[in-house]
């Protein structure tokens, strides 16, 4: 499965979505999201959801200079932590901004498509899809 | 509370010497939860008794509280401050992502002393204070341009609340306000005006930590059902879908809905300005603040067309509510949705108070029609009930006033009137001018009576709605009523959620909610500890002078026909008297 973004104009930037991604580790706060929710340039203008597109050939596993970023098959990538030194290369390389970062651990934190998000989303922005190949990716 | 919460860390800013500390006041925020309860011991603390509001040692507190960041609605930060307005306590609360903003940078408060001696705004995030050059920003005549370049400025995007001031709080009108994410406003009582006496143009805080919680199944669990309820239940319905502004129809068919400085409690002209016609005709957006899934604020899109050339257009999205129809609509005669929303917006962009600003332009407008002043007084623009285009010239004028008269109204109607005349319908309560409800005496005695003169104190126009108008209650049986409301409000306030999630977040829930983050509280404690927190905000209003004999009441609303019947001299002045016995 995969999350994607249904529509992002429904969005109201209420950070359900962020709160529950930060949630699964069963604490509150923010620290653990790996989707981010921004305005478009002022709220007027709307938002955009930024989340993992778990790419094919996923940039971020490929500028890691310790494979603490193993891609999955059907795309996407697993983070190994204890591999992984802090460097946020990683970062740098996904140019949607969806490698999102962990600053108490420092440490960059990695969509691993569970969808849980996608249950808090009020207004049917989140939504689950089957990939090509119909490969779950939850297994974290 | 947690062991690992930073929630008790409360950051103190000086803007004389540009130097800040984090103090950990686990003293307070255990015995006070945070929020409102925190802020009035810390106000109580950090401001010198009898102090000038403008002076640089006059406080600013915000604060938020144990649920921000962990549960829904929890969405609202409190200020404290002197108000320049009322000359005692200053309390006001805003939502937009401040609280979370506050809260996920690892602080619990913070208090901001001192006066830059030029321009500055505060960068706050990953532990530091930067203290940034804002001579560029002082003085733009739209208060969002200089959010704009905050933003640009700026890192934390999404993560972060920008606060600043417009040109009123710049020239220290006392009902100026500070805004937050564009659209949400420490609104009522002056803030703006404090931060445009210590040279603060505004402050951009960001943070993303982690809460630790211990019963991370009960944390889930408990989150699920108030996310539910918050999601599900009919309470949030309202705000939900046409918002707020739903209340202009029935309030306007009650007789309850002051038009045209409250000379009528209702007009004929109604429905182009309703909430159900607004949203059908102009509503473009609706947007959240964070943590909170119901997305009230409402956001119309006005469209003008250029004079010069008809291809040409101006698209300005306008936040409109309850409050901004009322004030800046039938408050001052304006019925057609178009002007009103012109009007919104000029007022948004010279950062003033909403509600204070609508009952000044209405008693001014009244003054006119009573010779009581010349047109000289107001630079000679022609103003009238219902005209937004001179509204919007005096907007401006009390903004940056340059006339006696003008500089006068920009410290509000009680002012003003002392000076010129005209109480008899200077439409203010404790100094503060009036929300939009007319609905009978409790919703007066609640603006009398309550800490900080707001209807959201203590809801007194809900007594009249609910009770008054079906049965009758003595004077005293409102007013314990009201005080026991009050007390409630504090807890709501202190954990910080946002009153419109009052119907979810009872004292029950709070107890429960509150205890997955250490503090252990039955209900009746929190009843208690509410009722302290509401003597320690009057504490503060007595100090600085406060005496319920001495609120003048504008004769006014003894005269316009309201949904109850009852406002009578006898029962406000019953209610007063027996307030003031149990207050003292
Ligand atoms: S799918 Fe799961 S890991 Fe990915 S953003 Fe949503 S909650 Fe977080
Ligand atoms: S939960 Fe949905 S509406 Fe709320 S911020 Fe996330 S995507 Fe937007």
């Amino acid at each position: 499965m995969k999350l994607a973004v249904k529509d992002a104009m429904r969005c109201v930037g209420c950070q359900s979505c962020m709160f529950a991604c930060s949630r699964r580790s069963g604490n509150a706060g923010l620290s653990n999201t790996c989707i981010g929710i921004k305005s478009a340039g002022g709220i007027s203008r709307g938002y955009t959801v930024i989340v993992c597109r778990s790419c094919e050939n996923p940039p971020c596993a490929n500028v890691c200079p310790t494979g603490a970023l193993v891609p999955k098959e059907g795309g996407g990538v697993r983070l190994i932590s204890s591999k992984c030194i802090g460097c946020g290369l990683c970062k740098d390389a996904c140019i949607i901004d969806a490698v999102f970062w962990n600053e108490q651990d420092d440490k960059p934190v990695i969509c691993v498509q569970c969808g849980y998000c996608v249950e808090y989303c009020p207004y049917e922005v989140l939504e689950l899809i089957k990939d090509k190949k119909g490969v779950s990716h939850d297994g974290e | 509370m947690m062991e690992n919460d930073t929630l008790s860390k409360v950051l103190y800013i000086d803007l004389t010497k540009k130097k800040s500390f984090v103090k950990d006041r686990k003293d307070l925020f255990e015995k006070y939860l945070g929020g409102t309860g925190v802020a009035t011991e810390l106000l109580l603390e950090e401001c010198p008794e009898g102090i000038d509001a403008f002076a640089p040692e006059s406080p600013i507190i915000f604060a938020v509280g144990p649920l921000t960041g962990a549960f829904p609605l929890a969405s609202k930060t409190c200020a404290m401050f002197k108000s320049p307005h009322t000359g005692d306590l200053g309390e006001s609360h805003a939502g937009g992502r401040s609280a979370i903003a506050i809260r996920m940078a690892g602080y619990g408060a913070i208090v901001i002393k001192g006066k830059s001696e030029l321009p500055i705004y505060l960068s706050i995030s990953n532990g530091k204070v930067l203290f940034k050059n804002a001579t560029t920003l002082w003085g733009m005549k739209d208060g969002s341009i200089a959010a704009r370049v905050m933003r640009q400025t700026e890192g934390g995007e999404g993560l972060r609340a920008i606060f600043r001031i417009g040109l009123a709080g710049e020239n220290m009108s006392t009902f100026a306000n500070v805004t937050t994410e564009t659209y949400r406003h420490f609104g009522r009582l002056g803030l703006g005006a404090i931060f445009g006496s210590k040279m603060l143009k505004g402050l951009v805080i960001s943070g993303k930590q982690m809460i630790e919680v211990t019963n991370k199944k009960a944390y889930r669990a408990m989150y699920d059902k108030i996310y539910n309820m918050a999601t599900e239940s009919p309470l949030m319905k309202k705000y939900h879908d046409v918002g707020t502004a739903i209340n202009i129809k029935s309030l306007n068919s009650a007789r309850a809905l002051p038009v045209k400085n409250l000379q009528m409690s209702s007009t004929d002209s109604i429905e182009p300005v309703t909430g159900e016609e607004i949203a059908k005709h102009h509503l473009a957006r609706r947007v959240a603040c964070a943590h909170c899934p119901v997305a009230c604020i409402h956001l119309a899109y006005l469209r003008e067309p250029y004079d010069d050339d008809p291809y040409f257009y101006k698209t300005t999205p306008v936040c409109y509510d309850f409050e901004l129809i009322y004030s800046l609509g039938t408050m001052v005669g304006i019925t057609e949705p178009k002007a009103l929303l012109k009007l919104i917006d000029i007022v948004e962009q010279v950062g003033v108070d909403a509600m204070s600003m609508g009952v000044v332009l209405a008693w001014i407008t009244e003054m006119l029609e009573k010779n009581k002043i010349t047109k000289e007084d107001i630079n000679n623009i022609n103003i009238s009930w219902g005209d937004a285009e001179g509204y919007i010239k005096l907007v401006k004028y009390i903004s940056k006033p340059t006339t006696d008269f003008l500089k006068a109204c920009s410290r509000g109607v009680s002012y003003a009137s002392s000076v010129y005349g005209g109480k008899e319908f200077a439409m203010q309560f404790g100094k503060n001018e009036m929300p939009g409800y007319h609905t009978g005496p409790a919703g007066y005695l609640g603006f009398l009576i309550g800490a900080r003169h707001s209807h959201l104190d203590n809801g007194g126009y809900s007594v009249d709605q609910k009770d008054l108008v079906k049965v009758d209650l003595s004077p005293e049986q409102v007013v314990d009523k009201l005080l026991d409301e009050e007390a409630i409000r504090q807890i709501l306030s202190s954990i910080a959620v946002c009153f419109f999630a009052r119907g979810i977040y009872g004292l029950d829930l709070v107890s429960e909610s509150i205890k997955l983050l250490g503090f252990n509280y039955d209900e009746k404690q929190l009843h208690e500890i509410g009722k302290q927190i509401h003597l320690n905000k009057y504490k503060f209003k007595m100090r600085e002078g406060f005496r319920l004999e001495k609120l003048e009441i504008p004769e006014r609303i003894y005269e316009t026909v309201d949904p109850t019947g009852k406002i009578t001299k006898e029962f406000i002045n019953r209610g007063l008297q027996y307030a003031e016995n149990l207050i003292n």
